[in-house]
Formats: C-alpha cells, structure tokens, sequence
C-alpha cells in the first residue's frame, strides 16, 4: 500500500509579495546553504529549506548554481 | 433513438477552442468567472453608449439633408450640455471601474498556503513540468516534456494542434502555484477555460494562484510568438480529484530515475 501523497509545499513568503519570485527562489537557496554552513551538512533543521528552493527553482536553476558553488563562481552570500 | 436523444441533450462544457467560437470558454476557476462576471458588466453599458450614439448619428444625418432641413443652424456652445456630456461618461466609468478594481485586487490576493507548485518551462517548442515537492534531493523526480501530438497520429474525436502526449495533471478544488518560466526565449502558458495568461521569460519565475472548481480537461495554446513552431506547443491541465492525483503521483514516481 502506497502512502497518501502529502500535499505540502513552499509556503508564500511576505518578503516576495509580488508575481516575480526568481529572488524567492534565489533567496531560498541560499538560506538552505547558508543553514548547512552553520549547522552542519546532514541537520534535519535544514530539510524545510532544501524543500522550499527544490519546490520553486527549476532544476536547471539549481544544477547549474550547484556547480558554481564547486568551482567557488556562486554569486551570492553563501 | 433514446441515445441518440441522449447524445445531443448532454450538456458538455466548452473548455476548449470550437470552431467558428464568439464567446468565452466555460470558466473552471474563480478568476475566469470574475471575468465573464465583468465582461457581462461592461457589455451592458456598452449596448447603452452604442445604441445612443448610433441613434444621435442617424438622427443627425437624416436631419442634415438639405431637403430636410435648408437652413442648418450654427451653433457653436452650449455650457449647459457640455457640462452634462462630461459627468456622463465619468459616471458610466466609474461604474465600470469599480466591479473592474475588485477583480484586479482580487486576482493579486496571496494565497498563503497553496498545496502544490508545479512550474511550468517554456522551451521551443514544447513545455516541461516539474512536480518538485516530491523530491527527496536535487534530483527531479516528477518531471516530464510535454509536446504536441502531431496531426497525423491523431485518434478519432482528439483536438487538432490542442493535444499533447502528457498532460499536466493537477488535483480540482484546490489551491495551486504554476511557476512559469523559459529556458530559450519568451513564450507564454495561456488556458483560457482557467483565466490564466503568464508570460514565460529566460531568467525570471512567473507565479500565478489558480484554483480548478471542477474535473476535466482544459485546453491553450503558447501565446507569445516564440519561433517557427510557435503555434505548435499547446497546454493541456486535467484536473482530477484528489485520490487520483495522488495515484498519479506515485505511479509517476515508482521508476526514481525521475522519467515519468
């Protein structure tokens, strides 16, 4: 028996109110980095934000900043 | 003959395109509705102005012959009709604009909590669909192409250059966020029976709220010309109810290496 899908996901973020959300999705990638950075790279604290950007940024998006982040050309504060 | 009967006494909404069509598509969310609502407003004060300025033109030319009427008269002010002439239509237009605001307000309320984003990726010439609230890591696990069934291999009773071979399956009654985007250059996902017009742009994250009020299957077309193939890269939602999205979504997800 398969579980019930849970229908969760990013909720809206006050700080983007507006129709473009590229700097939600931006912003929540960072803050996931910025989280593991400080508490670790496996802290279950950080899962929530991990969720969020992988709900709202295309996984183009994310490939590519993840290998900017490894060749250290990321531009933002990480 | 009873089917037959039964055949042509079936209603069955109009979600797609028809033929020869002049007005909108059955709406299937709020937003569509508030739309047809205020169209219907608007058109009402329309046949009023029309059928009064057709009548004045009429009048005044009919009145104008020179067998009618030898002499015209000359006048050049009148203060009194002036003024009338002014408050009239900025009363006409403030009795338009008010149901016009609250819908424009109301399509900006923020849904708090919508439960479940979907993006929706413009490439030329067909869309991608990411479900990414199921993923476990970067990887995506519900993602899919969604392209246009050619003519040729179309089956009895399909839509010409409406079809797609995967559809964008969403659950009715409730709340959804489509993220659009681009990953060349601009399109535009655009379902009618929805309401719902968003432009894709390279670089940018579109959001839009809908809410789907009933099941079915609601067709649109790519609106923002987009290259040669343009007119071929339709949309297709299907909205079912929940418990079938939901086995949607795990038969979906079953092979993890993340093709539908």
């Amino acid at each position: 028996m398969e579980d019930e899908i849970e229908l969760k996901t990013a909720p809206a973020d006050f700080r983007f109110p507006t129709t473009n959300q590229t700097r939600h999705c931006f912003t929540r990638y960072i803050e996931f980095h910025r989280c593991t950075t400080a508490k670790g790279e496996d802290s279950s604290d950080c899962e929530r934000f991990a969720k969020y950007y992988r709900a709202l940024c295309p996984g183009e998006w994310v490939d590519k900043w993840n290998e900017q982040r490894e060749t250290g050309t990321f531009p933002g504060p990480l | 003959m009873i089917v037959l009967k039964w055949l042509f006494l079936t209603i069955s909404p109009c979600d797609a395109a028809e033929p020869w069509q002049l007005g909108f598509q059955d709406a299937a969310t709020p937003i569509m509705q508030g739309i047809i609502d205020l169209h219907h407003d608007i058109f009402f004060f329309l046949i009023l102005i029309l059928v009064f300025v057709l009548w004045i033109l009429v009048r005044a030319l009919w009145h104008f012959h020179y067998k009618e009427n030898a002499i015209p008269q000359r006048i050049v002010h009148g203060t009194t009709i002036e003024i009338l002439w002014t408050i009239f239509p900025s009363l006409i237009l403030m009795f338009i604009a008010i149901p016009s605001f609250a819908l424009l307000y109301s399509m900006d309320e923020v849904v708090v909590d919508p439960a479940i984003t979907i993006k929706a990726i413009g490439h030329q010439w067909y869309w991608t669909y990411e479900y990414s609230d199921y993923n476990s890591s970067d990887e995506q696990s519900l993602t899919f192409d969604s392209y246009m069934i050619p003519e040729e291999d179309l089956e009895l009773g399909q839509l010409r250059l409406l079809e797609v071979d995967n559809r964008v399956v969403v659950p009715a009654k409730t709340h959804l966020r489509i993220i659009v985007t681009s990953a060349d250059v601009l399109h535009s996902w655009a379902v009618p029976s929805l309401g719902v017009k968003c432009d894709a742009v390279p670089g940018r994250l579109n959001q839009i709220s809908i809410l789907v009020q009933r099941e079915g299957v609601y067709y649109g077309q790519c609106s923002e010309i987009c290259g040669t193939n343009h007119a071929f890269m339709p949309i297709v939602v299907e909205a079912v109810s929940r418990k079938d999205y939901g086995s949607w979504v795990s038969n979906q997800l079953i092979p993890q290496t993340g093709e539908a």
